[in-house]
């Protein structure tokens, strides 16, 4: 079974075939990641793991990484 | 009567000229500094010699983009705005189709500038902002322009791969202008929040109502469309009460109940188009700004730009799709059925706009002009042109205008008007493939490629990136063994379409 930090590296890759997600952390600062990218992944994280971002939650330091992606994820789903 | 765009200007910076007009994150710029800038613009362009030319404009967004392109105006020329965010290749088409003999840049793209396949002149917008006006000599312009004289061109989709430029004429940006800010209410208190980039005709809805009241635009920097919060706090910082912005922007901030954190405070006129507003989101706009007037805007580069509004003010059913209502005043909207004919009640038709805001058509291109701008078949009796939209729409049980489909592989994804052909003519020139299909999934809005060939994925991606603006790119690329193809040898999009989700 695939892990959920394999499932985010997914929705990331089919977005961006061509960005090595794993080490890339200025998603955000070097505009890799579009308003259009953002919507799209919000989207497909709530559709797959069932957890809501809200707007307040939208920042680039949460934006910037996968790595800082799925550690909100995580936040999320553990209810805080 | 007026007969040019800038007796807009030239009136204001008498009634106002230590405004802000435009302003941006870096600069705010009053109506007498964009008056005396542009008429710079003009006079280095007139000692050039370019007159009723097109000359390039290739800034970042920014105050002084907006100036520059009234000082190409002023010089009695036409611009020709080119972005950064534009792909290579689409950029040396534009440049090919213009042929211009100058081309604007600012310090920020003087090297990108270098780079571009252009050979006409290339000078920096700090070069020139500075030049001495001549003043009789721009007003010798001023008394020559003629209201049907180009003053810009601005490149929409073409599904032969090559861009098609609108040219548009001072008569039917003045008549849009004037119907649209009548229907908006726009007057000097207006603070206009900007979305959209100066390289499409949406911008015409802030910059010249801007002009007409001496009212004030701010241009938005396009990370904040990113990031919900900073952007209304960013609204509320500069007391921003008008924006006119495609559904997609509008919907990033609802979806994600930004309201719940911060609120618009001063927004109120509210105007989107281009695309369908879910009603869920429109509810949560409106529940959020009760005492706003929302409206929904319709209408083609072609028709200059909105030619169709509705006031939503009664409440719509789940399900329902916002009308596009009716035609701004000195605008008709002819609906022709298969027959040509006029569509009877609830019929489908081709929506069809007549009036003086249809633009001169397409840029170095009368074939293309020849398809889409045509005589009105309903009359016989002398010349007249109507626009063919593409789009069928029909008239709702209580008349408003209804849009159904379109008629070709036109779609608008996240405000953009798109060919799906033009995608797959990109794809279909990368030596490797063999065959592309192209389809547009509505319920998601995503973008799908299907293709045939002897490279990945990911160096498809790659290799668009070049060719394509970055909407246009598609959000899904699947290689396949084969392509489906319909009885009479078609890409048969429809089974491409059944594959969604799979």
């Amino acid at each position: 079974m695939e892990t959920e930090m394999e499932e985010l590296l997914e929705i990331l890759e089919d977005l961006h075939p061509e960005v090595d997600f794993e080490t890339c952390e200025r998603l955000i600062d070097d505009k890799i990641l579009d308003s259009f990218d953002i919507v799209s992944v919000i989207a497909e994280i709530n559709e797959r793991f069932d957890v809501a971002i809200t707007a307040e939650k939208i920042t680039p330091e949460n934006f910037n990484s996968a790595k800082a992606l799925y550690a909100l994820i995580r936040k999320l789903e553990d209810g805080e | 009567m007026q007969n040019n765009v800038l007796d807009y200007l030239n009136n204001i910076v008498r009634v106002k000229p230590d405004k802000t007009a435009f302003a941006d994150v870096r600069r705010e710029m009053t109506f007498s500094e964009v008056y005396e800038q542009s008429r710079a613009v003009a006079t280095f362009l007139y000692r050039k010699g370019i007159e009723k030319q097109p000359v390039v404009v290739f800034m970042r967004k920014s105050p002084e983009e907006i100036t520059t392109f009234f000082g190409v105006i002023a010089a009695g020329d036409f611009y020709v705005p080119i972005d950064e965010e534009m792909p290579s290749v689409r950029i040396g088409l534009i440049l090919e189709n213009v042929k211009a003999g100058m081309l604007i840049c600012d310090a920020s793209t003087y090297q990108a500038a270098g780079k571009l396949p252009f050979h006409g002149e290339i000078v920096c917008y700090e070069d020139i902002c500075g030049t001495d006006v001549e003043e009789e000599a721009l007003r010798k312009i001023y008394d020559r322009a003629i209201d049907t004289d180009p003053i810009y061109i601005v490149f929409t989709s073409g599904s032969t791969g090559v861009p098609k430029g609108v040219a548009a004429c001072h008569r039917s940006v003045i008549d849009y202008i004037e119907q649209l800010s009548e229907v908006l209410e726009f007057d000097e208190d207006t603070v206009f929040g900007s979305q959209t980039p100066l390289y499409f005709d949406a911008c015409l809805k802030e910059l010249y109502p801007t002009l007409k009241f001496g009212a004030t635009t701010w241009l938005i920097p396009r990370e904040l469309f990113s990031l919900p919060v900073k952007l209304v706090e960013f609204l509320n910082e500069h007391k921003v009460n008008t924006i006119c912005w495609v559904v997609s922007a509008l919907t990033m901030v609802s979806a994600f109940d930004t309201f719940r954190t911060v609120t618009p405070k001063y927004l109120r006129n509210i105007a989107f188009g281009s695309e369908v507003f879910p009603i869920k989101q429109f509810r949560r706009w409106r529940e959020a700004l009760p005492d706003a007037r929302f409206t929904n805007l319709y209408g083609p580069t072609e028709g200059t730009g909105m030619c169709c509004y509705y006031k939503v003010e009664r409440e719509l059913q789940d399900g329902e799709v916002i009308p596009i209502g009716r035609p701004f005043r000195n605008t008709e909207i002819l609906l022709l059925n298969e027959r040509d004919e006029r569509a009877g009640e609830g019929e489908e038709g081709e929506i069809c706009i007549r009036g003086t805001s249809l633009t001169l058509g397409y840029y170095n291109d009368f074939e293309r002009t020849r398809e889409a701008f045509v005589q009105n078949p309903l009359n016989t009796a002398y010349p007249e042109l109507i626009y063919r939209t593409g789009d069928i729409g029909r008239f709702n049980e209580r008349g408003e205008l209804v849009f159904v489909s379109r008629k070709d592989y036109q779609i608008k994804h996240m405000g953009h008007r798109i060919e799906l052909g033009e995608i797959e003519a990109n794809v279909n020139m990368l030596e490797p493939v063999k065959i592309a299909g192209c389809v547009y999934d509505d319920t998601r809005g995503r973008i799908l490629l299907y293709y045939v060939g002897e490279l990945s994925e990911k160096e498809l991606a790659e290799a668009l990136k070049d060719k394509l603006p970055r909407y246009m790119i598609p959000n899904r690329i699947v290689r396949l063994e084969k392509m489906p193809f319909t009885a009479n040898g078609k890409i048969d999009r429809v089974a491409l379409r059944a594959a969604v989700g799979k």
